[in-house]
């Protein structure tokens, strides 16, 4: 059993060329709430398949914040809501193979969008690393 | 908790799998025999003074059998009162200790069935068998509690319905007692311990040398359990860890139970691999190892159950015998993306003489690792060598 990360981007190297997405501000307001149904649906599927861990939307704003020295407030970059890959949530499971975390990333990327056809996003998968085993020798 | 409370505990939890082993055994459905048997635990705790043992009954285990077994027939009446079947579940008490060995092999078998993915046959086999509940198996698997209560209920939907009065393949339960062993130590729950006792019980229910094999394999592994991590949670390498934090007395019981095993002449996976553990908790310092006679176990492993991970453990005692260029050789024929195999390259190129080869392999096998334990152990010996060089 193990546990993976499966990234939903909005933006990324392996976002949906421009032209072939239709923005989903510009979807019809069943078509959103199709979508966003859809995904609570698999979330459920993997609760009942005992895989779901977590899942989180992010908000689509991010600033970027470091260090600055003792005593100094953090220094900020931002808000910014363009970036070049921008993250818009996750899910994890846990899941007995590599090939069934798969399966349910693309699951998550048969989701309906406008015309109520699959959007065929890319989902980011992610081993976890988890502990070692006991026996190695 | 007050000791009898934590005696009573302890009591009703050896005495689950037991109880609900019998019901199955009886042809009872094992989800249904299952909740009959937490109601009836329920019971018992309502009845049986937690500060008085006195006053429980002379035959819990009997007495559990009788209450779940009526917990079972009014299930059955309620869920089911068109067709109304007579349950053959008989209420007399103690079945005896041969049938209760049985019973252990029985409910062991069902859980670990093969039809069943090893995670849900080790959540079926802790909760079933081991007694714990499901937020404790949550906790140990980092999953949320909803999420565990339904890979028990499908687990159980999948064994259930068909009748199962005879043990299966005893194989299949080692398999899955292995892993919640290499699981380890998670959370609250103590895996490594719930295995070993599990493995304990099968052990004393079955005369297959190779449940000693594993419970050896066990022993010998666990006693080293305060040696392998530093405070701070850092991998310690056999070769560097602290031999006077071993449990000798663990190692003793270990040896024994390998001993009596091998003297029964039917060899298996288990037993020589509790050989070779048994090699290495018996070297005083990692120099006194008996690298040969390692050597020989992994030959005699190889041959029992051919695999690369094995023929790269076996790698590393051919370093230790023929020297790094020999095990090298042998390290190459090996796949690639074999776990571990940069990392014990790389160990061998240092003992070769080539420091930046060695450097360049633990980097890489920093990047792959599949845990941080590993990763930040293998990262350490990258920088060792570059800051020595």
């Amino acid at each position: 059993m193990a546990k993976y990360l499966l990234l939903k981007h909005y933006r990324s190297s392996h976002a949906i060329a421009k032209d072939e997405l239709v923005p989903m501000d510009q979807w019809t307001p069943d078509e959103v709430t199709a979508h966003i149904e859809f995904m609570r649906m698999v979330a459920d599927e993997l609760r009942e398949r005992g895989e779901f861990v977590d899942g989180q939307a992010l908000s689509p704003e991010g600033t970027f914040v470091r260090y600055d020295g003792e005593g100094r407030p953090p220094v900020t970059d931002g808000p910014f809501a363009e970036t070049k890959d921008l993250i818009a949530g996750w899910m994890v499971v846990d899941v007995d193979s590599q090939e069934r975390a798969y399966e349910a990333a693309a699951r998550l990327s048969s989701a309906p969008g406008a015309g109520g056809q699959p959007i065929h996003e890319w989902i980011e998968v992610r081993p976890f690393l988890g502990e070692p085993p006991v026996v190695t020798e | 908790m007050t000791d009898d409370q934590l005696r009573l505990g302890e009591l009703l939890r050896d005495l689950t799998p037991q109880v609900l082993g019998i019901l199955v055994r009886r042809g009872a459905d094992f989800a249904a025999a299952e909740d009959a048997v937490q109601e009836a635990l329920i019971e018992a705790l309502r009845h049986w003074p937690a500060e008085e043992p006195d006053a429980w009954p002379d035959s819990p285990r009997a007495w559990l059998v009788t209450v779940a077994g009526r917990k079972l027939v009014d299930a059955q009446r309620s869920a089911n009162a068109r067709e109304r079947r007579e349950l053959r579940v008989h209420l007399e008490p103690d079945p005896g200790p041969s049938e209760q060995a049985d019973d252990t092999l029985l409910l062991l078998s069902r859980c670990c069935h093969p039809a069943l993915a090893p995670a849900s046959a080790i959540a079926l086999t802790l909760r079933a068998v081991g007694g714990l509940t499901t937020a404790q198996i949550a906790e140990a698997f980092l999953v949320p509690e909803a999420t565990m209560a339904q890979r028990i209920t499908r687990a159980k939907r999948t064994v259930s319905g068909q009748r199962f009065d005879r043990p299966g393949e005893v194989g299949a339960v080692l398999r899955v007692l292995y892993l919640v062993f290499n699981e380890g130590f998670t959370g609250t729950v103590d895996l490594a311990e719930e295995a070993i006792r599990l493995t304990r019980q099968l052990a004393g229910a079955t005369d297959d040398p190779e449940v000693d094999g594993l419970l050896a394999l066990m022993l010998l592994h666990h006693a080293r359990r305060r040696a392998r991590r530093t405070p701070s949670g850092a991998v310690v390498p056999l070769a560097e860890q602290d031999r006077s934090l071993w449990d000798t007395e663990m190692v003793a019981e270990g040896v024994e139970v390998l001993q009596a095993a091998l003297a029964r002449d039917a060899l298996g996976e288990y037993q020589a691999q509790a050989a070779i553990a048994a090699l290495h908790d018996d070297a005083a310092s990692a120099e006194e190892t008996d690298w040969p006679q390692v050597l020989e176990w992994y030959d005699e492993l190889l041959r029992l159950a051919p695999g690369p991970v094995v023929a790269l453990n076996r790698a590393v005692a051919v370093g230790e015998v023929d020297g790094p260029l020999a095990a090298l050789r042998q390290v190459e024929g090996l796949p690639a993306d074999l776990p571990r195999r940069d990392a014990v390259a790389a160990w061998l190129h240092e003992r070769a003489g080539d420091r930046d080869e060695a450097a360049r392999l633990y980097r890489l096998a920093a990047e792959r690792a599949t845990n941080v334990a590993e990763r930040d152990h293998l990262t350490r010996q990258a920088s060792r060598l570059h800051t020595a060089g």
